[in-house]
């Protein structure tokens, strides 16, 4: 299976290139954040060099909340890693279906971060669908700012209210 | 310069220790105020029935004309007296005290719980009488009788039609138990008084809109685990959902004329607005950019849509010409300016604007001019909504960790808040004039 490893760093690397090219044509804040995230990238694909694609391994003590920064929808790099084994079980059983919730912190107003966590969600969806997952496995669902995982209006409440939380409705 | 003084009202306090509501939200209080407003006397209203009024009208119209910020309201306490009747008023008295306008009324019982109520408004530097209306109503709809007469008095000092006898919709949000959440879309008077359940639901509502006939609402409900835009009729309850798409079904504003819904939809693979055909159920899609756009608000006039779109890098708002299709964007100051809604005049654009200290604060543009002024200086301010008579922008900001609406004149002179005692609110939408 080496070389099934080889083609799925390809396709995480491109997936990163595709979901930070996306996510940031309509954001203006922290560029340079989008570019640490650009740089992390590169780590992540090669400390998942190290995990074996035992793609069926049981996913349920994977990642499933991935946070984003402020007014941002690319997936940071300390998510790739259960991304993509989240990637790799979806792809290996067809019938499996997750929902990607995407959410956003209460700033700004409502109906744009309906958008903002669609966004985000999507972000997730396309890394996921790079990473060989079929788009019928895969519907992404905004909450927007309405569903905070924390209440309060501090930035440790506000970062942990950036997120998509992956659902999985059938294994 | 301006001077900022604290006015409590007290009459909802008192209000709300006498009638003791099930739903008691809301009470007005006032944070901020002019130098120079009109001083006017509402003077407590005769009674002449044997048990006690459930409301005191008096005390109603004068919190109504004291949240316009164009009057200063006298304290009953410190009248000199309390005339009744045109032959009781000492205008000397009143020029004492600076009072420039008064008003003064009788209720009278009818039969079974009828009432009628007359009232008298003077100008009491000319010694004239300026209105004298009677109304009937019930012992139940005191309130209705006092804003109908807080529009006349008014309209009559203003020029502008009153927008007192008008409701409001939001909705709130109140945790129970572990991590559930009651969601729950209310109507009130416009003065937060009177609040009723029309929807509640375990997951959320948002963005409710007025159809400008006022006989019912469109809103945003998750209800089925995703959102989907419903049309609830006030007078009956019945809902109907609309026709919905994978993806955003969100941000619905009615046409001018009642016939179109304009949404936001996400079918095609991004935020688009889309302007729907109730009737034909003919969906057109209007915007056609990779960015977001949403939040659509028709113009009065209904040939253009306003939108927030970040297709410039960040969200500004835009103005769509529905015939031409031209395009022009509105506002340039600040970094974030977002979910306009244009006075019934169209001149005003009332919006949620971030500047360079990054707050969330409600700011209104000058179309005619440009100008831009920034309303509040709270923070997290959000979903403005103007009064149909174009006095008052109600929007949601949070007092301490809650929600609750703030309510500004369009001027930026005056604001207030409603403090909420239940839950946290949100999302407020001032109906249209109400028949």
């Amino acid at each position: 299976m080496r070389a099934s490893n080889v083609t799925k760093a390809v396709a995480l690397a491109l997936s990163v290139a595709w979901v930070a090219g996306c996510s940031t044509s309509g954001t203006s804040e922290r560029t340079g954040s989008t570019a640490g995230t650009d740089t992390g990238s590169t780590q992540g694909v090669s400390q998942n060099g190290g995990v074996s694609s035992s793609s069926m391994d049981d996913v349920a003590n994977l990642q499933t909340v991935f946070y984003f920064d402020f007014d941002q929808s690319v997936v940071k790099a300390n998510g790739f890693a259960d991304l993509e084994k989240h990637a790799a079980y979806l792809a290996a059983n067809p019938s499996a279906q997750v929902i990607l919730e995407g959410h956003a912190d209460e700033r700004g107003t409502r109906e744009y971060n309906m958008a903002l966590g669609e966004r985000r969600a999507k972000a997730v969806s396309r890394f996921l669908q790079v990473n060989g997952v079929s788009g019928t496995q895969v519907e992404s669902i905004s909450f927007g700012e309405e569903k905070p995982a924390v209440l309060g209006h501090s930035d440790s409440s506000w970062s942990q209210n950036r997120r998509v939380e992956l659902k999985y409705v059938s294994r | 310069m301006k001077k900022v003084f604290h006015l409590w009202i007290v009459s909802c306090v008192l209000l709300l220790s006498s009638v003791v509501s099930a739903e008691s939200d809301l009470a007005i209080e006032i944070t901020q105020g002019i130098d120079e407003p009109t001083p006017v006397a509402i003077v407590p209203f005769a009674w002449s029935g044997s048990s006690a009024l459930k409301e005191n009208i008096a005390q109603i119209v004068s919190a109504d004309l004291g949240r316009t910020g164009l009057f200063s309201m006298m304290d009953p306490t410190t009248m000199l007296s309390f005339p009744t009747q045109q032959d009781q008023i000492y205008y000397r008295d009143w020029r004492l005290s600076k009072t420039e306008f008064l008003v003064i009324g009788r209720q009278i019982p009818a039969e079974g719980t009828q009432i009628k109520v007359e009232f008298e408004l003077y100008d009491v530097l000319k010694e004239q009488r300026l209105l004298s209306e009677r109304v009937s109503g019930t012992q139940d709809n005191l309130r209705d009788i006092a804003h109908y007469i807080s529009d006349m008095i008014y309209q009559k000092l203003t020029g502008i039609r009153g927008a007192f006898s008008t409701r409001i919709v939001y909705v709130t949000a109140q945790q129970y138990g572990e991590g559930k959440v009651s969601y729950r879309l209310k109507m009130a008077d416009s003065d937060g008084a009177r609040p009723i359940t029309i929807r509640q639901q375990s997951e959320p509502l948002m963005s409710p809109a007025w159809a400008r006939d006022g006989s019912k609402l469109a809103y945003v409900s998750f209800e089925s685990g995703r959102p989907a835009i419903y049309i609830q009729y006030l007078a009956t309850g019945k809902r109907e959902k609309v026709q919905s798409f994978r993806g955003l079904n969100g941000a619905p504003a009615w046409s001018p004329d009642g016939n179109k819904l304009a949404i936001v939809l996400s079918k095609d693979g991004n935020p688009e607005v889309y302007v729907l055909d109730l009737r034909s159920r003919s969906l057109a899609r209007i915007t056609h950019h990779y960015g977001i756009d949403t939040e659509p608000s028709w113009s009065p006039d209904g040939q253009s849509i306003i939108f927030t779109s970040d297709r410039g890098g960040q969200p500004q708002i835009y103005r769509l010409q529905l015939a031409t299709r031209q395009l022009e964007r509105v506002t340039y100051e600040g970094n974030y300016n977002s979910r306009g809604r244009l006075t019934h005049d169209g001149r005003f654009l009332a919006m949620v604007h971030r500047g360079d200290d990054n707050v969330f604060r409600i700011a209104v543009q000058d179309l005619k001019t440009g100008r831009l002024d920034t309303l509040t200086d709270t923070y997290l301010d959000e979903s403005p909504t103007i009064a149909p008579n174009g006095s008052i922008i109600l929007y949601a900001t949070q007092k301490g960790v809650k929600g609750v609406l703030g309510g500004v004149t369009l001027d930026g002179n005056v604001r207030f808040i409603l403090p909420a005692t239940s839950g946290d609110v949100r999302e407020p939408a001032w109906s249209p004039y109400l028949q």
